[in-house]
């Protein structure tokens, strides 16, 4: 797993059927990268939801969101009408689990993205990172605070 | 990662028992939440197997973008908190969570014997949108990851909270905080 102060990896993939979204486009902003199993988690807690409600937390800090999984784009529509999410999820899809991969978060065993979590700073470097245990959701107080210590750096 | 509950509960939380018990229990919930409705009986179960021993405490953790009347029903108990009657609309709605709808709250207050139009004027007032949103962000950097999430004695709980469980936990602590 990529660690605080390299250079996160550049990637580009979709972000829906016919929009490609590209890490170094965000440049100038802090990025929050969320790595996640699957779409389509049964409960209430799901850490996608969870994060949706926070993204006007996450903008105090000037930082944008985004949630990466192996599902398809397709699915990843499906998901983000039907859950109201306002945020982009990129389908880490083909070739799969390529870009999870990159970051040393890809689950082998499982087939899909392990729960890890990366902010990347204005300059594209990575300023902190978090591994969560397996079913564990990791909530966003961790987050919050990096982005603080990160404000307070600036 | 802190799981310490922040800020610790205070006079303006919404608390129901004895307030000098030796068990703090906190639940953030989401009124529209399945899984909340579901741990409403269990919380009940709860109080009464610990009586004196177990406070309880509700704050506010609405999913607003996946149910709809999350937020108007934490307003609406905020707002009859004002006619000391939070807990009493508290349990209407999680009684009633499958039938909610936009008309439910003020036919509760109707029906709890509330003011109702003091009710209606109370769920306008900023102030407790405030605490409601002041509830979930305090949910946030307590490491709140979804609903329900319970504290006991300001630690965040991450066993199941069926009830044997959660029962058996809270012994413990009692056991350990009494020396026994």
């Amino acid at each position: 797993m990529l660690q605080k102060g390299k250079k996160a990896p550049d990637f580009s993939l979709h972000t829906t059927p016919d929009q490609q979204l590209k890490l170094s486009e965000l440049k100038g902003k802090k990025v929050i990268i969320a790595f996640y199993p699957a779409d389509w988690s049964p409960v209430c807690g799901d850490q996608m939801a969870l994060y949706n409600e926070m993204l006007s937390y996450f903008r105090k800090y000037s930082a944008e969101l985004i949630g990466i999984s192996v599902d398809s784009k397709w699915c990843h529509l499906a998901f983000l009408e039907d859950r109201k999410l306002h945020f982009p999820l990129l389908a880490d899809y083909e070739p799969k689990g390529a870009v999870s991969q990159l970051y040393g978060v890809y689950d082998e065993v499982e087939g899909h993205s392990k729960r890890a979590i990366f902010i990347v700073d204005e300059q594209g470097i990575i300023q902190w990172s978090y591994l969560s245990p397996i079913g564990m959701n990791p909530g966003a107080d961790g987050i919050l605070e990096a982005l603080q210590e990160l404000n307070n750096k600036d | 990662m802190t799981t310490k509950l922040k800020p610790e509960v205070t006079q303006n939380d919404n608390i129901q028992g004895n307030s000098n018990a030796v068990i703090t229990l906190v639940e953030y919930g989401d009124y529209q939440c399945p899984h909340c409705g579901h741990a409403y009986p269990i919380v009940k179960q709860i109080q009464e197997q610990f009586g004196d021993k177990l406070k309880f405490v509700f704050r506010n953790f609405p999913l607003q973008n996946i149910h709809e009347l999350a937020v108007p029903a934490a307003v609406a108990s905020e707002a009859i908190g004002k006619q000391n009657k939070f807990w009493e609309m508290h349990d209407a709605i999680f009684e009633n969570q499958r039938e909610l709808n936009d008309n439910s709250f003020t036919k509760f207050a109707d029906q709890l014997g509330a003011d109702v139009k003091q009710f209606n004027e109370d769920r306008n007032d900023k102030i407790i949108l405030d605490k409601v949103e002041g509830d979930f962000e305090s949910g946030i950097v307590s490491g709140v990851n979804g609903t329900p999430t319970f504290f006991i004695n300001g630690i965040r709980y991450n066993g199941s909270w069926e009830f044997s469980e959660l029962a058996a936990t809270i012994n413990e602590i009692i056991n350990e905080t009494e020396g026994k």
